[in-house]
């Protein structure tokens, strides 16, 4: 057990300190990981642990999922791109090998891997999770300790259940007050990086508190979590409350029963000290929060839409500057142009980020009874989320409109599975990296919520969707 | 892991900030095999344009570039995905050493787990230090055990995690660290069932 036991403590501490096995005074901590998430991605790790010749340690503790590179058209992987299925098959014959649960495409519950782990209660408050995918912060909605590695890591997991880390520095963001009618965890996650910067939490993990956070949903903490990485922070969390649990009785893979009273118990004690310490404090005004969109080549590159696309001539520090005028040229945009005057080709409503039921019915609220003006891609978070909408007729509602209902996966937040973004095409989407090329060659990202998406879809610019709101009142 | 204590090798000046992993390998180079060597993919769509041609203003095509070891960047370098193909894209390219005054979490610690060494330093001397390269200068010489780069007449200190220069400097690999702590983390498991009844998932 670690030192710091005794004294007052945060969520993190809590969690981190139940999982150190050993601490060295060089700072390095053995780590117990709860839960290994793997994906298509996985085959570097997996061809280490060939050459060692080594086993899984813990394959009940071990998940596959595919989701990187499914196809969202057909689901029939003999009929796409060779190399692409090679990717899906590699899985397979690993996890089949080490007799681990993989969620793949034909299984019900097959989707994002930060959608389907919380939905099938494999997420849980207080445990250690990790997957090879930056954006494993999600998880910490439920104040588990979530954090994306590296293929060498990830070999470490599957060989020892264990992962050698230093200890983070601590992060608290606060926000008070009510949000506004339209707005949502996207707002609030884009804002707190335009603030912070995209590496502002480099070196900390963060925890989302005050009163705006304690009215979330699970499904808006977990947006919330998963943009920690946008701001440079590894990992991100919330502490377990009354939504929280009610959110995980009864799902699939969650404890039952008395285990679970158990377990609740624990995850309700694991809320910060009122006197813990922060290594460094951030506050939010929900109550000033605007629907954002991001105009450049970052996440925090991120501006309300009332306003307009900066002037790299009016910066004064050299660096942003410079920066504000590449990000300008790969968008095609000019100096000074509103934000609501830029058009777009196509949106994309889906990935990890945005793909949950709020999400498609806060998308869906926008477009019922409206046609897009632009071509469009939804893809629900999993194949659960896909059924409750279907239940709830959202994807008539996507159809009629005119935009494609389409099987659930990465997609285009990566494109890797061939949903691309054609090169020079402006893209109002719902996912998390604005980077060049991110959803394929030349493309160019605008990171908005999924009201926001649909309402550009609509107008075929980007534009508030508070004005479509309005109408509808 | 081949250790790393000192190198000396041509410097590149990539003036640029917040490159990411998206851009260091594009996502479409990574269903390649390791095997089959990912330098070519490293910084792909910066390096080369549209038909595959190498771009003539970017530093790395630069004739006096040619064969760099280190890389002398901006800030926020490796930020984005935690995809290690972006290491193994640099140094199988060559590069030993990427010097910036901030780096993104989950590459640099692939980074250190693949020999790669991501040396912090100062903004103003990362400045100093593109300055002096982008003025002619050539070769650099890092130096682990003083934390110290050395450029033409200046002497720039950079900060690294001490584990990791602990790692770095021995070539350790983790799993070899681990093993050694078998009965401890056997002992944990054990009490952990007990601690947390609930932990485990519940297969239906
Ligand atoms: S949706 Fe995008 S960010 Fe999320 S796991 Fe997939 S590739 Fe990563």
């Amino acid at each position: 057990m670690s030192a710091s036991v005794g004294r007052p403590r945060t969520l993190f501490d809590k969690v981190w300190d139940a999982h150190v096995i050993v601490e060295r005074e060089d700072g390095h901590n053995l780590l117990w990981i709860d839960r290994h998430f793997l994906h298509e991605g996985s085959f570097h790790a997996f061809d280490k642990l060939k050459a060692r010749e080594a086993e899984v340690a813990r394959p009940d503790l071990t998940f596959g999922i595919e989701d990187h590179y499914v196809p969202t058209r057909v689901r029939n992987i003999a009929q796409i791109d060779p190399a692409i299925r090679r990717m899906i098959e590699q899985l397979r014959a690993n996890t089949t090998q080490h007799n681990l649960k993989s969620f793949d495409l034909n299984d019900p519950g097959q989707g994002i891997v930060h959608v389907v782990g919380p939905e099938q209660g494999l997420t849980l408050p207080g445990l250690t999770i990790v997957c090879g995918d930056s954006h494993t912060a999600t998880h910490g909605a439920f104040g588990a300790l979530a954090f994306g590695i590296g293929a060498s890591e990830v070999a470490h997991v599957l060989m020892t259940q264990t992962l050698w880390q230093k200890k983070p520095k601590r992060m608290r963001i606060s926000i008070e007050g009510a949000l506004s009618a339209g707005i949502v965890a996207k707002d609030i996650a884009l804002s707190m990086i335009a603030k912070i910067g995209a590496d502002g939490a480099a070196g900390y993990a963060i925890e989302y508190a005050g009163s705006t956070i304690r009215n979330l949903s699970m499904e808006g903490r977990l947006t919330l979590c998963n943009l920690s990485i946008e701001a440079g922070g590894r990992s991100g969390m919330v502490a377990p409350d009354e939504t929280t649990i009610a959110y995980l009785r009864g799902r699939p893979y969650a404890p039952k029963g008395d285990a679970f009273e158990r377990g609740a118990a624990d995850w309700l004690a694991l809320a910060s000290d009122a006197d813990a310490v922060f290594d460094k404090e951030v506050s939010l005004d929900a109550t000033q929060i605007a629907p954002i969109v991001t105009w450049g080549t970052s996440p925090d590159d991120a501006l309300p839409i009332t306003q307009d696309v900066p002037d790299p001539d009016r910066i004064s520090d050299p660096g942003r500057a410079e920066h504000v005028r590449d990000a300008l040229s790969y968008m095609g945009l000019q100096p000074g142009q509103k934000l609501t005057d830029i058009r777009i080709d196509r949106v994309f409503i889906g990935s990890c980020t945005n793909s949950r039921i709020e999400d498609i019915r806060a998308a869906a609220a926008i477009l019922a009874g409206r046609k897009a003006s632009v071509p469009g891609l939804v893809s629900p978070g999993s194949m659960l989320v896909k059924q409750q909408a279907e239940q709830e007729g959202l994807d008539r509602i996507f159809k009629e409109a005119g935009l494609e209902w389409v099987e659930p996966g990465c997609s285009m937040c990566v494109g890797m599975n061939g949903d691309l973004v054609p090169p020079g095409e402006r893209c109002a989407s719902t996912t998390n990296r604005n980077f060049r090329g991110r959803q394929g060659p030349g493309s160019r990202t605008h990171l908005m919520s999924p009201a926001m998406a649909a309402a550009a879809a609509v107008t075929g610019q980007l534009t508030d969707m508070r004005a479509l709101l309005k109408e509808r009142a | 892991m081949q250790p790393f204590t000192q190198h000396t090798g041509i410097a590149c000046p990539l003036p640029l900030s917040g490159i990411d992993t998206d851009q260091l390998i594009p996502a479409r180079f990574m269903k390649r095999s390791r095997a089959e060597g990912y330098g070519d993919y490293l910084l792909h769509d910066l390096r080369f344009d549209g038909n595959g041609d190498p771009r003539e203003d970017f530093p790395l095509n630069h004739s006096d570039r040619r064969g760099a070891s280190i890389l002398v960047t901006r800030r926020n370098f490796g930020g984005g995905s935690s995809r290690e193909a972006a290491a193994y894209a640099l140094i199988d390219y060559g590069i030993r050493c990427v010097v910036a005054p901030s780096f993104g979490d989950i590459f640099a610690s692939n980074s250190v787990n693949n020999g790669l060494l991501p040396a912090r330093v100062s903004e103003e001397d990362g400045e100093r230090l593109l300055a002096a390269l982008q003025g002619g200068e050539r070769d650099a010489t890092v130096d682990l055990n003083a934390k110290i780069i050395r450029c033409g007449s200046l002497d720039v200190p950079f900060d690294i995690e001490p584990v990791w220069r602990t790692k770095l400097l021995n070539g350790w690999d983790d799993i070899d660290l681990t093993k050694s702590y078998t009965a401890a983390i056997q002992a944990f498991a054990a009490s952990d069932q007990e601690r947390r009844p609930w932990m485990k998932p519940n297969r239906a």
